[in-house]
C-alpha cells in the first residue's frame, strides 16, 4: 500500500529512492575501500600523508629543464616530470597542428595525387596504435642513426646521432628585457588590432593589420638588441673524444632520442585526427557562403579570411582542443621508452622508492585531471565566445 | 614569337605530343635512376642533371595544359593533376618521391629479405629478417601459453568465428538466439576453455596468456562490458535526478581526465591496497575492469551526443503513449540515438583495440609486448624493425577492417533516403 502511494502521489519521494540508493551504494564502496586501505597501510607500517614530498629523492633523472640532482626532494622530482610532460606536449601540439592543417587541406586538394597521398597518410597512421609507433621510432628508426663520431651534420652546427640530437645552445644576456619586449609587442599588437577594427567598422577603412603586427613583433625586440644591451650568442656542440673508441659532443644542448621519438610519434598520430577535423571544418562551410561573399565583391583572400575561416574555425577548434588534450594524456606513454615524464619519474621511480601508492597515484591522476579540466574550461569559454550570436 | 605561344586548341597537335613525351622522359629518368641506379642524363653537368627531370616534367605539364581541348582523357588529366603551375609541381614531386621510395622499400621487404632458416645467422641479406617473425610466430599469437594446449585458444576463436559467420546467413529469428549466445553464453564458455581447470583441461594461469589472442580476448570482453555501462552512464548523465546526474558526471569526467596508463598503474599498485588483506584478484581481471571503466566513460559521452541530438518530440511522443522511463529509452530513444552515433561508437571501440598494448605496464604481454620480449632475447638482438613493422601491419589490418565495417554499417542502417 505504502509503495503505491509513493509511486502515484508523491513524485518527490519517488525520485528520492533511486538517488538515495545510488548515494548509499557509492558511500559504502568508498567507506569499504577506505577502511581496507587504512588496515593495509597499518599492517605495512606506513601512514597516509604528503610529508615524503620534502624528503631527498636520491635518484637521477636523465633529462631535466630545471636544475635537479639526487639531492633534491621528491617534490622537485615531480616538478621535473611535470615540466617534461608539458615540454613534449607543447612540441607535439605544435607539430601536430602544422602537419594536421597541411594534411587536412591536402585531402581537399583538387590534385588527385596529393589528395590520395594525404588520405593514405591518415588511414595508415590513424590505424596503428600510438604505442607501436613510439616503439617503432625509438627502437627501430632512431637506433639506425650513426654513432657520434660520424653523426649526420647540419652545416656543422647541429648533429644527429644515435645518442640524440645536438643543437646549439642559446646564451642570452639580459633575457628578461627581451622577454618584456615581446610581451610589450603583443600588447601593442592588441591595441593596433582593436584600433583597426574600430576604424573599419566606423569609417570602412582597411588597415593592413597583419603586416603592421608582424613588423611590431620584429621591431620592438630588435630595439632591445640595438639599444638595451640584449645579446644572443650560440654555443655550438663540438665532438669530444672520451676514450679511444667513445665519442660524445660537448657544449650545445642535447635533445635525447626518447624526446624525439615521443614527439615524432605523438605529432604524426595526432596530426591524422586534426587533419580530419580541418577537413570537416572546411567542408562544413556551405558553398553558398563563398558564392555570397564573391557576389558582394570580396576577393579570394578576403573570402578566405573574412567568410570561410571564421566559420570553419568554429567547427574545427572544439574537436581539435580535444585532440590536444588527448595528445597531452597520450604523452604518458613516455613511460614505455623511459622518457622522464611525470608518470615515469613520479608514478614509476618515486613510487618504487617510497611505496606510497595511494598518495602518488592520486597526485599523478589529479595533475592530469587539473590539466584536462582547465583545458575544457578554456574550450567552453572559447565556444561561447565564438558561437553565432543569434538575435 | 609565335614559337612559344600559349598552349591552346590551335596548337594542340604539336604541343600535346611534345609535352607528353617530356613528362614521360622526366618520369623515366627518375625511374631508371631509382630502380637501376643508372643516370640517363649523366652527360650533363651534375647540377643540371639533378634538376632536369623537374624542369622537363614542368615544361611538359605546361605544354599539355589546354583548357577545353576536346580530348576527354587530356581534360581529365589536366583537371585532376595539372590544373595550374603549382599543382603540376606538386604532382611531379609526389610522383618522384613515390618512385624514389619504392626500390628501398621493395629491397627491405622482399628482395634483400630472408625468409628461410630458423636462427638469426640465416639472415644474411641487408633487408628484413622475416625468419624472426617465422620462428617467434607461435609466441606472437599465443604468448607463453603452453604449445600443447594452444588448440584450446584456436577452438574458442573458431567457435566465435563460426557463430559470427553463421549468424550472417540464418533467418532473423534465429539470429536473435545467435546473438544472445554470443553475448551471454560464449564469453564464459570461451574463458573456461582457455583458462581450463575443469572438464579434464589443464589449468593455464592468465600470466601465461599473451600475444595477439590476448589482444582479442581483452578487446572482446572490454567491448562487451563497456557498451552497456556506457549507455547507463549516458542515461545517468541526462537524468533529472540530481544525485544520479552528478555522480555520473563525476564518474565520466574522472576517467576521461586521466590517461589510461595511470589507470592501469592504479589497478596494478593502488587497487590491491583497497581490498582486504589477502584478497587476490587476478591481474588480467583487474586490467579488464580498468580498461572497461575507462572506455565506458568515453562510450558514455558518445551515446550522450546521440541522446542530445534526438528531437524532444520523440521523448514526448513516447511519454504520451504511456511508456515509462525504461520502456521509452529501450524502445524509442536508444535505437535512434545509437544509430546516430555509430561512427563515434566505432571510433571508441577502435581506440579500445589500439589501447590494449598498454597492458604491458602491468606485465601482461600481448602482441607488442611479446615483440618487446623477443627483441631483447640475446639470440635475436636487433630485430626491432621487423617486429614492430609486423605488429603495426597486424594492428593496421584489424583497425582498418573495423573502420571499414563501421562505415558500411552506418550506410546500411541509415534511414535517410
Amino acid at each position: 500500500m505504502i509503495f503505491k502511494k509513493f509511486n502515484i502521489e508523491n513524485k518527490k519521494a519517488r525520485d528520492l529512492i533511486p538517488q538515495a540508493i545510488t548515494v548509499l551504494a557509492l558511500l559504502s564502496v568508498i567507506v569499504y575501500f577506505a577502511t581496507n586501505a587504512q588496515i593495509n597501510m597499518g599492517n605495512r607500517g606506513i601512514s597516509f600523508g604528503f610529508g615524503f614530498l620534502n624528503q631527498e629523492a636520491s635518484f637521477d633523472i636523465t633529462f631535466s629543464m630545471i636544475e635537479y640532482d639526487g639531492s633534491h626532494s621528491y617534490g622537485r622530482a615531480f616538478l621535473v616530470g611535470l615540466l617534461n610532460t608539458i615540454l613534449v606536449s607543447v612540441i607535439g601540439i605544435f607539430f601536430a597542428t602544422i602537419m594536421g592543417v597541411i594534411v587536412g587541406v591536402s585531402r581537399l586538394s583538387d590534385n588527385y595525387l596529393i589528395a590520395k597521398v594525404a588520405e593514405w597518410y591518415v588511414e595508415i597512421f590513424r590505424n596503428i596504435p600510438l604505442i607501436l609507433q613510439i616503439f617503432f621510432w625509438y627502437f627501430a628508426a632512431l637506433r639506425a642513426l650513426p654513432l657520434p663520431e660520424n653523426g649526420i651534420s647540419f652545416y656543422d652546427i647541429s648533429f644527429l646521432t644515435i645518442k640524440g640530437w645536438y643543437v646549439p645552445k642559446f646564451i642570452w644576456t639580459n633575457f628578461n628585457i627581451f622577454l618584456l619586449s615581446i610581451i610589450a609587442a603583443f600588447i601593442a599588437i592588441y591595441f593596433i588590432n582593436s584600433y583597426a577594427t574600430k576604424q573599419r567598422e566606423q569609417f570602412g577603412k582597411q588597415i593592413p593589420t597583419l603586416i603592421i603586427s608582424f613588423l611590431t613583433l620584429i621591431l620592438i625586440p630588435l630595439i632591445t638588441f640595438l639599444f638595451l644591451g640584449v645579446s644572443l650568442t650560440f654555443e655550438y656542440p663540438v665532438l669530444k673524444q672520451l676514450s679511444p673508441t667513445v665519442f660524445t659532443y660537448a657544449g650545445g644542448v642535447s635533445i635525447i632520442p626518447e624526446l624525439i621519438a615521443l614527439a615524432l610519434a605523438l605529432s604524426m598520430y595526432t596530426a591524422t585526427f586534426i587533419a580530419e577535423n580541418v577537413r570537416a571544418g572546411i567542408l562544413g562551410v556551405g558553398k553558398g557562403q563563398k558564392e555570397a561573399a564573391a557576389s558582394i565583391g570580396l576577393n579570394k583572400n578576403q573570402i578566405l579570411k573574412l567568410v570561410v575561416m571564421p566559420q570553419a574555425l568554429r567547427i574545427i577548434i572544439p574537436p581539435t582542443t580535444n585532440q590536444y588534450l588527448n595528445l597531452t594524456k597520450n604523452s604518458s606513454l613516455a613511460a614505455a621508452i623511459a622518457y622522464p615524464d611525470i608518470v615515469l619519474v613520479f608514478a614509476g621511480t618515486a613510487l618504487m622508492q617510497t611505496g606510497r601508492a595511494i598518495e602518488i597515484i592520486s597526485i599523478t591522476m589529479l595533475t592530469y585531471l587539473t590539466l584536462s579540466i582547465s583545458i575544457s574550461i578554456f574550450m567552453n569559454w572559447y565556444n561561447k565566445k565564438m558561437a553565432i550570436k543569434e538575435k | 614569337m609565335n614559337l612559344i605561344a600559349k598552349p591552346s586548341k590551335e596548337n594542340i597537335k604539336t604541343y600535346v605530343p611534345i609535352g607528353l613525351s617530356l613528362v614521360s622522359l622526366s618520369i623515366l629518368d627518375v625511374f631508371v635512376n631509382a630502380f637501376f641506379n643508372f643516370n640517363l642524363m649523366a652527360f650533363l653537368p651534375s647540377a643540371l642533371s639533378y634538376f632536369l627531370p623537374l624542369i622537363l616534367g614542368f615544361t611538359g605539364f605546361y605544354l599539355i595544359r589546354i583548357e577545353f581541348s576536346g580530348a576527354r582523357s587530356l581534360d581529365i588529366l589536366n583537371k585532376n593533376i595539372n590544373s595550374n603551375n603549382f599543382n603540376a609541381l606538386l604532382t611531379l614531386f609526389t610522383i618522384f618521391i613515390i618512385i624514389k621510395s619504392i626500390p628501398p622499400m621493395l629491397d627491405w621487404f622482399i628482395l634483400d629479405a630472408n625468409f628461410v632458416g630458423n636462427s638469426k645467422d640465416d639472415c644474411t641479406g641487408d633487408g628484413a629478417c622475416w625468419v624472426f617473425i617465422k620462428v617467434w610466430f607461435n609466441r606472437f599469437m599465443y604468448g607463453l601459453y603452453p604449445d600443447a594446449e594452444q588448440w584450446r585458444i584456436n577452438t574458442a576463436f573458431l567457435i566465435l568465428f563460426a557463430v559470427v559467420g553463421a549468424s550472417f546467413f540464418v533467418s532473423e529469428k534465429l539470429k536473435k538466439y545467435f546473438i544472445l549466445f554470443l553475448v551471454f553464453v560464449f564469453p564464459f564458455l570461451g574463458i573456461k576453455l582457455i583458462s581450463g581447470g575443469s572438464f579434464g583441461l589443464e589449468y593455464v594461469e592468465s600470466a601465461a596468456w599473451g600475444g595477439l589472442s590476448l589482444t582479442f580476448i581483452i578487446s572482446a570482453f572490454a567491448i562487451l562490458f563497456c557498451f552497456p555501462i556506457g549507455v547507463i552512464l549516458a542515461l545517468g548523465r541526462r537524468s533529472s535526478l540530481p544525485a544520479i546526474k552528478y555522480i555520473s558526471i563525476g564518474f565520466i569526467e574522472l576517467w576521461r581526465g586521466v590517461p589510461l596508463i595511470t589507470v592501469l598503474f592504479m589497478s596494478a599498485v593502488m587497487f590491491p591496497m583497497f581490498l582486504p588483506d589477502g584478497t587476490f584478484i587476478d591481474k588480467l581481471i583487474r586490467v579488464l575492469i580498468a580498461i572497461t571503466l575507462f572506455e565506458a566513460a568515453y562510450m558514455a559521452e558518445v551515446v550522450r551526443g546521440g541522446l542530445q541530438a534526438l528531437p524532444k518530440g520523440q521523448y514526448e511522443a513516447a511519454k504520451s503513449l504511456g511508456m515509462g522511463y525504461w520502456r521509452m529509452n529501450a524502445l524509442i530513444i536508444l535505437p535512434q540515438a545509437l544509430k546516430l552515433v555509430i561512427p563515434g561508437i566505432a571510433n571508441t571501440l577502435l581506440a579500445l583495440v589500439k589501447d590494449t598494448p598498454l597492458i604491458f605496464v602491468v606485465g601482461l604481454m600481448e602482441l607488442a609486448g611479446m615483440i618487446g620480449l623477443a627483441k631483447t632475447n640475446p639470440k635475436w638482438l636487433g630485430m626491432a624493425m621487423e617486429g614492430y613493422v609486423f605488429a603495426g601491419l597486424v594492428f593496421w589490418v584489424i583497425c582498418y577492417a573495423m573502420s571499414r565495417y563501421s562505415q558500411n554499417l552506418e550506410k546500411k542502417l541509415s534511414t535517410e533516403r
